[in-house]
């Protein structure tokens, strides 16, 4: 059976679901399904740009409340892999679905994020002509329609999961101050904040701790760890000492699909892994 | 060390609607008016009189100024640059300019309802609102953004030029529609028209500068100072950029349309040259000087240009666009805030934190 007969035919046994009611009778935001497992999942994944091939049969899954730490070399496909999860590249070939309900292939950027999966990219990216708090509040999960935007005003409860935020990043003292002139360190933590308000399921988060010092780097793995088990984390990173700091379940990417899965140091003894990533630099190990 | 987080703070009283900068502008709109008033009730032979012609002149001024204040709801806080936004005001001009006509002589076809004020109103609205909204909807989902846009909007107004410019349209071809007499039944000629032209045009721009001034500091106004800066983010976070950038550009557009409306009936005329892109591209100027994103900076920088280009033009016509390209150019050097960026500066330390901020952030 070809693949697009076997996605028809899964839709309409999932259109035919006796547990539940007609998609186009249930409300627009239905929450995300983990009865039946993980809570992202990626099968058979492909996709090229102008021939290169930048994600290839890609198979992945995260489990709900888990950690877990993607690492590859330049080019392995870790961000391009982020951008087909959020939706701002589509794959040629495959299917990511969000839970057992949301196909993700199926939705733009904006609803993705509303389905509660929040993206931290490489280089920090906060509005940085806003002050701190302005930027949490922007975050801040709610009616993101452009009438209900216009007439939102913060309530308490607002501004306390801001309070609150602002203390888990550690910018607490730093509230007022326009998101411009902050440090690399402090915007990078500013945009794991802006994702808490989100209180997404899924945190995809690439790269927190480049250019950052040792110190403001164990407040990150701290802050990381703090989330696991409330919400689901994927992190992206090159350095490995802050990689083995953190994860408990490592993937290692190479050439766009999973070379080795396991605990970081399964993976690192593996010769697969040791051969394309941390061969000839044994220090990065 | 103080004086350091002092100036990276934010200055709260700023995003309150009813901030100093909110207050006095308002202010000296509403007492510039009623200067203008009294000084024209004086007699004629008062050193101080303002005669007629210049508060139809003055009145002018507010329909270009309320187009500036259009474009920099969009320019400044969303960063499209519409170089055609002279399309919406003509629209407007044109939607008034059939209600004036129809109320000499009954208009043939469709053009008749125009002789009714409230259609002609809801045109006047409409017209470059939904213009505006097809327009928008096109671009700003097939993502068009930067430099694209700014040209289509020039191919857009040109366009628009071109058909206008047809006697097929109904419009009156390349003279465009003139001979207007009456409005609301009232001789457009009597005194009382143009003080009235003139006061209905400045509460316009009060009442639209208030309009802008509650959308730019809403959340919405944060999302779109978001959006310009970092529009794949605030896709990121849930927002649908296209349609706050749709919203914003289809009130922007009415806003431009009672501009035109108000324009015609003192200026006695529209054409097809109001569509030029030339003409956009000088509003987008008068922007630039006055300082975007602060909307008084619009206002003040309409009406500098056009007083400058009223005065200039008379003594030496030739030079006025020398004039206007060089001012822009050194403008754009020397205070890339514009004349507001000034104004700003000498106000205060308090404020100068957030210029400062602001100039370390640019650069």
């Amino acid at each position: 059976m070809s693949v697009i007969d076997s996605t028809r035919f899964d839709r309409l046994r999932e259109f035919a679901r006796p547990d539940r009611v007609f998609d186009f009778m249930a409300p627009a935001q239905s929450p995300v399904d983990v009865r039946h497992g993980p809570i992202l999942y990626l099968e058979d994944v492909s996709v090229s740009f102008d021939g290169f091939q930048a994600i290839n049969r890609l198979n992945l899954t995260i489990d709900d409340g888990e950690l877990r730490c993607i690492i590859g070399p330049n080019g392995a496909g870790k961000t391009t892999m982020m951008d087909i999860i959020t939706g701002k590249t589509r794959p040629d070939h495959g299917q990511v679905w969000f839970g057992s309900r949301h196909n993700l292939l199926t939705l733009d950027e904006p609803q993705i994020a509303n389905l509660g999966i929040g993206r931290k990219f490489q280089k920090p990216t906060v509005f940085e002509a806003l002050d701190v708090t302005e930027n949490l509040e922007l975050a801040m999960a709610g009616d993101r329609r452009v009438w209900k935007t216009l007439l939102a005003r913060l309530d308490r409860e607002g501004q306390a999961r801001i309070d609150e935020v602002l203390e888990t990043i550690g910018l607490a003292s730093a509230r007022h101050r326009l998101a411009g002139v902050l440090s690399h360190g402090q915007k990078q933590w500013l945009e794991i904040g802006m994702l808490l308000m989100q209180r997404p399921r899924l945190l995809l988060v690439d790269e927190p701790v480049a250019g950052m010092t040792e110190p403001e780097m164990h407040r990150t793995a701290e802050l990381l760890t703090r989330l696991v088990g409330q919400q689901s984390v994927v992190v992206v990173e090159h350095d490995m000492g802050f990689v083995r700091s953190i994860a408990r379940q490592v993937t290692v990417l190479h050439q766009g699909s999973v070379l080795a899965e396991g605990t970081m140091d399964e993976v690192a003894s593996d010769p697969r892994v040791i051969e394309v990533y941390l061969g000839g630099d044994e220090e990065a190990a | 060390m103080t004086t350091q987080t002092l100036l990276h703070e934010r200055d709260r009283s700023r995003q309150a609607f009813l901030s100093r900068s909110t207050l006095l502008t308002s202010l000296v709109l509403i007492v510039g008016m009623l200067v203008v008033l009294v000084l024209n009730a004086l007699p004629e032979s008062s050193a101080w009189h303002v005669s007629n012609a210049t508060v139809s002149l003055l009145g002018k001024y507010f329909t270009y100024m309320l187009l500036a204040l259009a474009v920099d709801l969009i320019w400044g806080y969303l960063g499209i640059l519409s170089l055609g936004h002279g399309a919406f005001f003509a629209l407007g001009g044109y939607a008034m300019g059939l209600y004036l006509n129809a109320q000499t002589s009954p208009l043939p076809g469709w053009q008749s309802i125009m002789a009714y004020f409230p259609v002609a109103a809801l045109a006047i609205l409409l017209a470059p609102g939904l213009l505006a909204l097809v327009f928008g909807w096109l671009a700003f989902r097939s993502r068009v953004t930067g430099v694209y846009f700014s040209i289509i909007t020039q191919a857009l107004t040109f366009a628009l030029m071109l058909a206008f410019n047809r006697n097929e349209m109904g419009m009156g071809g390349s003279t465009g529609l003139t001979r207007f007499y009456e409005l609301l039944g009232f001789s457009l000629a009597s005194e009382g028209m143009t003080v009235a032209l003139f006061v209905a045009s400045g509460m316009a721009v009060l009442l639209a500068f208030w309009l802008c001034r509650a959308i730019t500091v809403s959340r919405l106004g944060r999302v779109s100072v978001a959006t310009r800066d970092a529009e794949a983010r605030v896709r990121f976070i849930g927002y649908r950029v296209d349609h706050v950038k749709l919203a914003l550009f289809v009130v922007s557009a009415m806003i431009a349309g009672v501009a035109g409306a108000l324009y015609v009936p003192q200026v006695g005329i529209i054409n097809p040259s109001t569509f030029a892109p030339l003409f956009s591209i000088e509003v987008v100027v008068w922007v630039a000087l006055g300082g975007r994103a602060t909307l008084y900076g619009a206002l003040l920088g309409a009406l500098v240009v056009n007083y400058l280009k009223t005065v200039l033009t008379g003594v030496m016509p030739d030079a006025w666009l020398f004039i206007l390209g060089g001012l822009f150019v050194l403008v754009t050097m020397l205070l890339p805030q514009g004349i507001a960026g000034v104004i700003s500066a000498w106000c205060g330390k308090r404020r100068d934190g957030e210029e400062q901020d602001r100039q370390e952030v640019s650069a």
